[in-house]
């Protein structure tokens, strides 16, 4: 913050995946999940290398609403990392986190919505946000990197310590900004 | 190709479960979650009642969360096919400590006794092999899990995925609560944590 910057606002916009970093771990994530995103890729860095946080590859979305829910059982917070083409696939298991009241945070980066060049992305971008709040979660949502790491903040707090579910969608006019 | 067994599912699980001491114990909706129930209702026990596919992934969550205890992770042919994708992720995250074990009676027993791809020749402890388990083996007498259950505790070099073939048939009904938020906050609280 104290040395020299051309443009702070571009560097912040450039570092939001180190600041989400910063917030999961002041929140006491110890568990990380994800399937393979080109916009949470720093973020995957981040936490694989992190000896603190044990990181599950999955083969399917759904797989890491069970992980997360195993993982509060057993005491530690996690947090699931997917694109939004993967929301569909996490439905049915969403109701163990809704009926349990599990703590859970995913972090949806958004396809088929800004800028996107498959159109078979776009369907799925529709459905997102009416499908989760149809199964029980709170949605919430972010297209500026500053408003993205408050609103993880916030999130984190309201899933970890409220037991709530929540899903973070990150638009993709964020995600643009960077070469992908 | 698939040999049809003569071992009561109750009596296969209730031989597993004998001496599990500390171990903790996710069980999959259908009847591994009556058949862990009817061994008997304990705060270490998590029964699933929908989640299908999801019993062997919340078990690998509570094993790297829990790295000191064992974990088994109880569950029917027809989950764990549903959760296929789950044996390869829990292949690459090799916890130590836990456990699948299929309660396999070659049927999709909750939805009218369909022959399910384990009855037509799909072998679960092949693909666990093929995804790195640390063993995997298919039982079909009562001395085999027996035996199973006594080297269990042991130490492992990785998860193990245990295929146990039963009779095909639906036991009388011992049934847990259903009500999740209980069955949570009743885990958390044996492990030490605070309940919501």
């Amino acid at each position: 913050m104290h040395s020299p910057q051309p443009n702070p606002e571009a560097r912040s916009s450039d570092d939001w995946p180190s600041e989400l970093y910063r917030v999961l771990k002041a929140a006491d994530v110890r568990q990380m999940s994800y399937v393979p995103d080109a916009g949470h890729s720093q973020l995957i860095r981040m936490f694989s290398s992190d000896r603190g946080v044990t990181t599950n590859v999955l083969t399917t979305e759904e797989e890491g609403i069970a992980i997360a829910a195993g993982a509060w059982l057993g005491g530690q917070r996690s947090v699931l990392l997917m694109q939004s083409s993967g929301v569909g696939n996490c439905i049915n298991m969403l109701s163990l986190s809704a009926i349990g009241r599990f703590p859970l945070l995913m972090l949806v980066t958004m396809r088929g919505e800004w800028a996107e060049f498959n159109p078979w992305q776009v369907p799925m971008n529709r459905a997102t946000q009416p499908s989760l709040e149809a199964i029980g979660l709170k949605v919430m949502r972010a297209e500026t990197s500053d408003d993205l790491v408050e609103t993880v903040e916030s999130a984190a707090s309201l899933a970890y310590e409220s037991d709530q579910q929540i899903a973070v969608l990150i638009g993709q006019r964020l995600i643009g900004k960077k070469k992908w | 190709m698939t040999v049809s067994s003569q071992l009561d599912r109750r009596a296969a699980v209730a031989a597993l479960l004998k001496n599990r001491k500390d171990t903790l114990v996710v069980s999959g909706l259908g009847s591994p979650t009556y058949d862990l129930h009817a061994t008997g209702d304990r705060a270490d026990n998590f029964y699933l009642w929908g989640a299908m596919g999801g019993a062997a992934l919340i078990g690998l969550g509570l094993a790297q969360a829990q790295p000191g205890k064992r974990v088994i992770a109880l569950t029917g042919d027809g989950e764990q096919l549903m959760g296929l994708g789950g044996i390869a992720t829990i292949g690459v995250a090799r916890p130590r400590n836990l456990d699948i074990v299929v309660i396999d009676n070659q049927h999709f027993g909750e939805t009218g006794m369909q022959a399910s791809h384990t009855g037509r020749g799909v072998d679960l402890a092949a693909i666990a092999t093929a995804c790195g388990f640390a063993a995997a083996a298919t039982l079909r007498t009562l001395e085999e899990v027996q035996r199973l259950a006594t080297q269990m505790a042991g130490p492992a070099g990785g998860p193990r995925l245990f295929v146990i073939k039963v009779l095909a048939e639906n036991p009388p009904r011992s049934l847990p609560s259903r009500d999740a938020v209980f069955i949570k906050n009743r885990l958390r609280a044996h492990l030490g944590f605070a309940a919501a």
